[in-house]
């Protein structure tokens, strides 16, 4: 009772041991992913620095509502896995942290539908690489949306892998698999899933925002 | 942490991204882009503090990797921008 107690207080971290080592390690991959995005962010900033007006135009025809909907979105998907793994990790309740990890999940999900329809939007009106009426427009123009398609989609992977590592991550811990004691599949998993919530908050503003 | 800690965070979280779409349509104009990009480096912070517990890491080696990597990634963009201006 007193160790629930004060675990309720202080996350319990490992400080030792194989944990430690695994969160070690996906805590570099991590470090990669925010290099391989970071080196698209360096193109984006100096693409934008040379053409502000066609960046401009090209975020004009980005539906707002649909960018800040899958924001909240991600952003609740990123509570619901935090309050799937606090669950089974520190209140040892595996029903609920199984309906919180299938939530995120569908919201992976709902993510994902949201992004097509904004896609299909942009095809109809022939606004992809290698499109006809694209091809007439400015050369910033034509970058931006180059730049979108590439970085939004190299995300949208990104959430279709999560979506499978959580599936994965929910499927050992229903097979008793993942328990509190063994809880290192389920924190790197999450921590996956935030980073990827990470990114999408400076993707928001910088192809959805540009005033 | 607690559920409700948890659920004050998303709060935070959800209330930024208020604040950050509102300050858009305001047309702040060359200062926007500072301002949308300080209010996701909040967001990121949170995120990263309270979600991946980084707040409570105890390793060294681990808390101190995310502001490496944006060390990094500040001497990248510029190291970048310097060669773009003086081209």
């Amino acid at each position: 009772m007193s160790t629930s107690q004060s675990a309720s207080k202080h996350h319990v971290v490992e400080t030792h041991g194989p944990g430690v080592t695994a969160r070690a390690g996906l805590w570099l991959f991590l470090l990669s992913e925010i290099l391989l995005f970071g080196g698209m962010f360096v193109l984006y900033a100096m693409y934008r620095y040379k053409f502000p007006a066609d960046f401009h135009a090209g975020s004009q025809e980005l539906s707002r509502f649909d960018g800040t909907l899958n924001t909240i979105v991600l952003l609740t998907s990123s509570l619901t896995v935090v309050v799937a793994l606090f669950s089974l990790h520190e209140k040892r309740n595996l029903r609920r942290s199984a309906i919180f990890l299938a939530a995120t999940i569908a919201l992976g999900l709902t993510f994902l539908v949201v992004k097509s329809f904004e896609w299909s939007t942009k095809f109809e009106h022939g606004l992809y690489p290698g499109a006809k009426f694209l091809a007439t427009q400015p050369h910033g123009f034509i970058l931006f949306f180059g730049l979108y398609f590439t970085m939004t989609g190299l995300h949208a992977l990104h959430v279709m892998v999560g979506m499978g590592v959580l599936s994965g991550v929910l499927n050992f811990a229903l097979r008793g698999k993942i328990t509190p004691e063994r809880i290192n599949i389920m924190e790197n998993g999450a921590l996956y899933w935030h980073l990827v919530d990470v990114i999408w908050i400076f993707l928001f503003p910088l192809f959805y925002l540009i005033s | 942490m607690t559920y409700p800690r948890y659920i004050l965070v998303w709060v935070g979280l959800v209330v930024l991204t208020a604040i950050t779409v509102t300050t858009a349509s305001l047309n702040f104009g060359r200062v926007g882009i500072l301002v949308v990009l300080a209010i996701a480096a909040i967001k990121s912070t949170l995120v990263l503090l309270y979600f991946m517990n980084l707040l409570f890491e105890k390793r060294l080696f681990l808390k101190i990797l995310v502001p490496i990597a944006i060390g990094v990634l500040t001497i990248f963009i510029g190291l970048t921008y310097t060669d773009v201006l003086f081209r």
